[in-house]
């Protein structure tokens, strides 16, 4: 006896209150707090504030644990709240060169004005599970110097000054700047839209990409010229002042990589730029982005187009993004019965005129199922 | 859209976003601003035909490939005296309809319905009812591609051109490749068309048992793809073709079965696997026609079903 499946705002009842149980876990167990995450998982929020395209180390800390450490999960949280929030306008371009920077280092010069700062780096621990770390204990202070709140020059416009950099064209008018997130994506894209997809874009995805061209698919003989990481200020046009105040400080990671080119006939040889900006400490995806930045700009600085991944705009941009691509990959797991039910019907039909004898229909006939 | 602003000025912080949370949003989710947006590119939509129309598709609450698209549509669509139907696979309690149809209830409060002939807005996924829609309905697809030529090229910069040349050369090279293959046009679901004798569409991965439905209908027909950022249209009465040769018709299929349950022989039927010896039954897939046939009295084979 066939009754028709019932039943699905039950079941959806139930597994969300299991997931819910779930996400607690043993009871017995300390609840996670939002400020134990925003402390000491920063690495996990840099990535959840970048990604959701919202500086909120709070919000992002919520979400990290309402989505149970699932950081695309998390993501999504703060994707769908940021889009029920008004866009004001576009604050003023952030003044990098004035960062106050906990980390600064250049990989093109033995030293730099302002100096290289080491900072908070994992780069030259040894990866040695640290066992003391399972058992609480305090941290002992790390020294403190003097506070060195001077502007830090960028290495690149050292360079630069030397004509060996090409300038770059700054927008005449702010208001140009398309929003990606209030415009639909249409091609070609200008750079200002590659870069905003680039740094809400799947860190996994643009470091394999990235990677990719340092194995020789668009190769580009990128250095790091320099990356740096540090607090900078958000100023924003208050139209009713007449003039623009800061509104804000936040986290970032700048990366500019001096990258090899030849020059032209009208041009003489030049170093070119590839540009990394994220939020929060996240120098990998700053380091990829910017590789792959360059790697887009074969056309306007008449590379050729070798057909490698990290040079196909429309290729990067449209699966950069992990919400979409979580959510079209994932999608295939909801009811596919009606489609699938159809193509059945044709591959039977074309085995039948192929006069193969289709071992179910001949098994078993109706009549037995209606039994 | 009060609320929402209030929720700025305070700045983002969690506090806000509880007060953000629930009742707090706007009539059917979407800020007002948002809905415009759609409405307008809807608007070109019906007035071009078939005629894929970017538009600036927002992150929703549910992820992009469960009805995205669909959703910001219906959003864009509903007004409070709405009778809103949601159907996946043709049936109203499958997961994803009742979580939608909740969404709706929720953030917009409108009355919802299971019954085809009691909607003015029906939201579907892969069917299109059986019973006929009338004049005032809406009928909203969940479109995951909306390029009909887009397994053909995968460049949006080239399918764009070559909607705009008219040139669909590689559609029909494509079918002809598959009767001289197959005997058959290899394609169960998704069935392209042409709208109105000018645009090449892709209906939405429905059956294409369904696809005369579209031709001349009485509704109004509105497609959304949210991650592909695409709105599109087919307004009432409109000649929706599907592609065919003069010597290889179109040709809609069905299980050559009626359904166990009501006796139908024009519905379009899921098949069921019964036992481990892998009997099958077939059963209407729209659950409200069959549910309104067992009411009339009608009868399958298993007529005797409590």
């Amino acid at each position: 006896m066939y009754v028709a499946v019932k039943g699905g705002e039950k079941a959806i009842d139930n597994a969300h209150r299991w997931l819910a149980e779930l996400r607690r876990g043993d009871q017995a167990v300390a609840e996670l707090e939002l400020d134990q995450i925003a402390e000491q998982l920063s690495l996990s929020v840099a990535r959840v504030m970048a990604e959701g395209s919202l500086f909120d180390p709070r919000l992002a800390a919520l979400a990290i644990k309402q989505a149970r450490g699932d950081l695309i999960e998390a993501i999504f949280l703060v994707r769908a709240f940021r889009t029920t929030l008004p866009r004001f306008g576009g604050t003023s371009p952030v003044n990098t060169g004035a960062m106050i920077c906990s980390r600064r280092i250049s990989a093109t010069f033995k030293d730099i004005p302002g100096g290289q700062i080491l900072g908070p780096t994992f780069d030259y621990t040894h990866r040695l599970l640290d066992f003391d770390l399972a058992e609480t204990g305090q941290v002992p202070a790390a020294e403190q110097g003097a506070d060195d709140a001077t502007a830090k020059p960028h290495v690149l416009g050292l360079i630069g000054r030397e004509g060996l950099m090409q300038a770059e064209h700054a927008t005449s008018n702010d208001d140009a700047i398309p929003d990606l997130t209030r415009e639909p994506l249409t091609y070609p894209a200008d750079r200002a839209v590659r870069l905003q997809a680039l740094a809400r874009g799947d860190e996994g995805f643009i470091l394999g990409l990235g990677y990719s061209t340092q194995r020789g698919y668009a190769r580009n003989h990128a250095f790091v010229g320099e990356l740096r990481i540090g607090l900078v200020e958000v100023e924003m046009d208050i139209p009713e002042l007449g003039f623009a105040i800061t509104i804000g400080e936040i986290e970032i990671t700048e990366c500019e990589t001096v990258n090899q080119f030849q020059g032209s006939k009208t041009e003489p040889a030049q170093f070119t730029r590839g540009y990394g900006l994220v939020f929060g400490q996240q120098e990998r995806k700053s380091i990829a982005m910017a590789l792959v930045d360059r790697a887009l700009r074969w056309r306007e600085l008449g590379e050729d187009y070798v057909g490698a991944p990290a040079q196909n705009e429309e290729f990067v941009l449209s699966h950069c993004d992990n919400i979409q691509a979580t959510g079209f990959v994932e999608h295939i797991k909801l009811p596919h019965y009606v489609d699938f039910q159809s193509e059945l019907e044709l591959i039977r039909r074309i085995r039948g005129e192929a006069g193969i004898q289709a071992d179910l229909e001949n098994g078993h006939d109706m009549k037995g199922a209606a039994e | 859209m009060n609320q929402i602003m209030q929720t700025a000025e305070t700045g983002p912080s969690t506090d806000s976003a509880k007060a953000a949370g629930g009742e707090a949003y706007n009539f059917a989710y979407l800020d007002e601003q948002t809905k415009r947006m759609i409405r307008r590119a809807l608007l070109k939509a019906l007035a071009i035909p078939g005629y894929q129309v970017p538009f600036a598709s927002r992150e929703m609450p549910m992820p992009y490939g469960w009805g995205t698209g669909g959703v910001q549509v219906t959003a864009a669509c509903l007004l409070p005296d709405d009778c809103l139907k949601v159907i996946d696979q043709g049936a109203d309690d499958t997961t994803n309809a009742v979580s939608i149809r909740r969404f709706f209830q929720r953030t917009a409060g409108v009355q919802t319905t299971e019954v085809t002939g009691e909607a003015t807005l029906i939201q579907t996924r892969h069917r299109i009812p059986e019973t006929e829609l009338v004049a005032g309905q809406i009928l909203v697809y969940q479109v995951p591609i909306p390029e009909p030529l887009r397994f053909l090229e995968p460049r949006e910069t080239e399918t764009r051109k070559m909607h705009a040349l008219e040139e669909y050369g590689l559609m029909h090279v494509k079918l002809y490749e598959d009767i001289s293959q197959h005997g058959h046009i290899a394609t169960a679901y998704s069935y392209p068309v042409k709208v109105e004798g000018r645009y090449v569409m892709d209906p939405s991965p429905i059956p294409k048992f369904d696809n005369p439905k579209m031709h001349g209908s009485s509704a109004i027909q509105l497609f959304g793809a949210g991650r592909e950022q695409r709105i599109y249209a087919i307004p009432p009465y409109t000649r929706v073709h599907s592609l065919d040769f003069d010597d290889y018709p179109f040709e809609p299929m069905r299980a050559d079965q009626t359904c166990a349950l009501c006796g139908a022989e024009d519905s379009y039927l899921d098949e069921v696997i019964m036992d481990d010896e892998g009997t099958r039954m077939f059963v209407c897939s729209d659950t409200d026609y069959c549910g309104g046939r067992l009411e009339a009295g009608h009868e399958g084979q298993q007529g005797d079903a409590t």
